[in-house]
């Protein structure tokens, strides 16, 4: 060993910091228990008002159901109870209209909010989601293009698809192009999904020009977005495609936290960061591009709902995307709800309504972002 | 005691690994790395010797940090092999080479506020599902307590200071437990005694049988902790060897474009760099 190193007596750095273990400098340390009961709070609540929400929304509406009443056509749709019907017509109202349409809500609030975790997370950026970044405008285009270019004679499936293909590819050029080092600037990602959405609107438009006026209706469905007219084989297209593409995501929970550190330092610790890249933007793209095949562009869900989560339970991806599913299902929900009923006889586009709400938040965050990092880091 | 064994004795509280067999040389031959067509690194020759400090110096844009990058298997090279272990560091799996080695980048941003201890426990990854899993508290409190950054533990990333960052990405690679450590300029950004507590923890770590490399700026530290020194200019090996032969007065003068006087320092006889003023 070499003989001119400084030091005369080696202090040991353990030696050095035994007096700081006390913390008498910064916030005390919180126990892990006191994050274990804050998961177990907002999943119960969440869950909770889950449940009373779906009951009070099924019995709103132009036919009034008492949540009584709710609850036991619910058990008797699943064989439960043998009560008879208080009012005529309620069960078919509830099973045929209502509930098709509340699980709807649900499947495609979860899907956009689990979308904006796993976004946010691989981009490494707070402020990424799918509608802001164009990833929704280029899923509708390409259902737009399967309407008016009459591709629906194909089968059922060719919107869906077409939507899939289109949001896919939005999905893949806003990450190449947005990306540097490793690393995505707010300002870049913005500026990228501005020039998607610019394309994505021009298109739409030129779609809508050449239409007849049923694709011209068709289109502007998807621009606004609307659970309207949900039925159960939607549902059951839309749960299979949600619960794998969740599961994905939270099988790579501990992974996207990892992500956190830069691309170099999650490679730095092992992890595979161009097969962990492609799986997240595949299982964006599918959440995404299903939610918008069945309900047209819902934007800011993945922007609001994740934020929220993360300001009560922390970044930590695997209790967010859990935490993120429920409470996108249940934003979803209400939404739909005020669609249905703020206007009398009317059903307002649901997408209106989440932009409303989603485009000032969107704003106050950017601000946040900008005062905290000095710049547009 | 001697001192060898002191150090020994305080690496084994400072989550170093102790593990004698794992000694691993990691070598560079005739390495050239290319970005955009600009060569960044030709020709060099690099050898880390386990039980070592290894440090690289030189003025800006030397490839201090691309030699590290490509001996951290960042960077594809143009020419040469990297060998860890004996093998092409690029054919070891992710995994196992998380195992290998650890990095410390200059940059130390996390995106979202993980609470200092989650991104301490993130550097435990590479061992999740094996046995030294079990050892993840033990090595998390101590990385964490040679970095002194315990008091930290519940706070966020964004709320703390550059260079309270700095230590807990320290932390982060300490709890990682590598036999080979890669260390860009771990000292910028912090004061007098935690430059001096980060380098005390790379001796101990090298005491350990750990392989060490750092880039510094500061010639005086790398005198006084490094057992070799590699001094790059423009991307090619100007000198390598003992601190003492490395840094002569000339040759410091004939890189920096600046005029030095090197002298013994008064007690432990290490060279001092002083620049003329």
């Amino acid at each position: 060993m070499s003989s001119v190193r400084g030091t005369g007596t080696v202090t040991t750095p353990a030696d050095d910091v035994v007096p700081m273990l006390g913390a008498t400098r910064g916030r005390p340390t919180v126990p892990r228990g006191g994050l274990r009961l804050r998961h177990a709070v907002l999943f119960g609540g969440l869950a909770l008002a889950l449940g009373a929400c779906v009951i009070v929304s099924a019995g709103a509406g132009q036919l009034p159901v008492a949540p009584a009443e709710v609850w036991t056509s619910l058990l008797r749709g699943l064989g439960l109870s043998d009560a008879p019907e208080a009012l005529p017509n309620t069960d078919s109202a509830l099973w045929n209209i209502r509930f098709p349409r509340i699980a709807m809500a649900l499947l495609i609030g979860a899907a956009l909010a689990m979308a904006g975790t796993v976004m946010q997370a691989i981009f490494a950026n707070p402020l990424a989601e799918p509608g802001v970044v164009g990833v929704s405008s280029g899923a509708a285009l390409g259902a737009a293009a399967a309407i008016v270019l009459g591709w629906t004679a194909l089968g059922d499936w060719v919107t869906a698809t077409a939507a899939f293909v289109a949001g896919l590819g939005a999905t893949l050029v806003v990450y190449l192009a947005s990306r540097a080092g490793g690393r995505t600037e707010i300002v870049t990602l913005v500026l990228t999904g501005i020039a998607i959405n610019a394309f994505a609107g021009g298109a739409l438009a030129f779609l809508t020009f050449i239409g007849d006026t049923g694709s011209r209706e068709e289109i502007v469905f998807w621009q606004l977005g609307s659970l309207n007219g949900a039925r159960w084989p939607e549902v059951a297209v839309m749960l299979p495609l949600v619960v794998t593409a969740g599961a994905a995501a939270l099988v790579l929970g501990r992974t996207l936290d990892l992500f956190s550190l830069g691309e170099r330092g999650a490679r730095h610790l092992g992890v595979r960061v161009e097969a962990v890249r492609i799986i997240a933007i595949v299982v964006v793209a599918v959440l995404v591009c299903s939610a918008v095949a069945f309900a047209g562009i819902i934007a800011f869900v993945g922007l609001i709902v994740p934020h929220l989560m993360r300001m009560v339970i922390g970044p930590a991806h695997r209790p967010l995307l859990v935490a993120s599913a429920l409470g996108g299902a249940l934003l979803l929900l209400l939404a739909d709800l005020a669609a249905r009923t703020m206007v009398p006889m009317a059903d307002l586009p649901i997408g209106m309504l989440t932009s409303l709400i989603g485009g000032p938040f969107f704003f106050w965050l950017l601000r946040r972002t900008r005062r905290r990092s000095g710049g547009w880091g | 005691m001697s001192r060898q064994q002191q150090e020994a004795r305080a690496a084994t509280g400072t989550g170093a690994v102790t593990d004698a067999s794992a000694r691993l040389a990691l070598t560079a031959t005739g390495l050239a790395v290319e970005i955009d067509g600009a060569r960044l690194l030709e020709g060099v020759d690099f050898t880390a010797a386990p039980g070592r400090v290894h440090a690289l110096i030189g003025p800006n844009g030397a490839g201090k940090s691309t030699l590290l990058a490509a001996l951290a298997g960042d960077r594809a090279t143009a020419a040469g092999t990297v060998l860890l272990d004996g093998t092409p560091v690029a054919q070891h799996a992710p995994k196992a080479l998380a195992r290998l080695r650890a990095v410390l980048t200059q940059e130390h941003m996390v995106s979202f506020p993980f609470p200092v201890r989650e991104i301490v426990a993130m550097g435990r990854h590479p061992w999740a599902g094996t046995d030294a899993a079990d050892d993840d508290d033990l090595a998390i409190e101590a990385a964490m307590a040679a970095t002194d950054v315990s008091h930290l533990a519940a706070r966020t990333v964004p709320s703390l200071s550059g260079g309270e960052r700095a230590r807990v990405a320290l932390a982060r690679i300490v709890a990682q437990r590598t036999p080979v450590l890669l260390l860009d300029e771990p000292t910028a950004a912090l004061d007098l005694k935690h430059q001096e507590d980060v380098l005390r923890l790379a001796r101990a770590h090298a005491a350990a049988g750990a392989t060490v490399v750092v880039v510094l700026h500061d010639l005086n530290l790398a005198a006084a902790y490094a057992d070799d020194v590699t001094l790059l200019r423009l991307g090619r090996v100007v000198a390598t060897g003992a601190p003492a032969e490395v840094l002569t007065a000339e040759r410091i003068e004939a890189v920096y474009g600046q005029p030095v006087d090197v002298v013994p320092h008064p007690r432990t006889g290490a060279p001092l760099v002083l620049p003329v003023r």
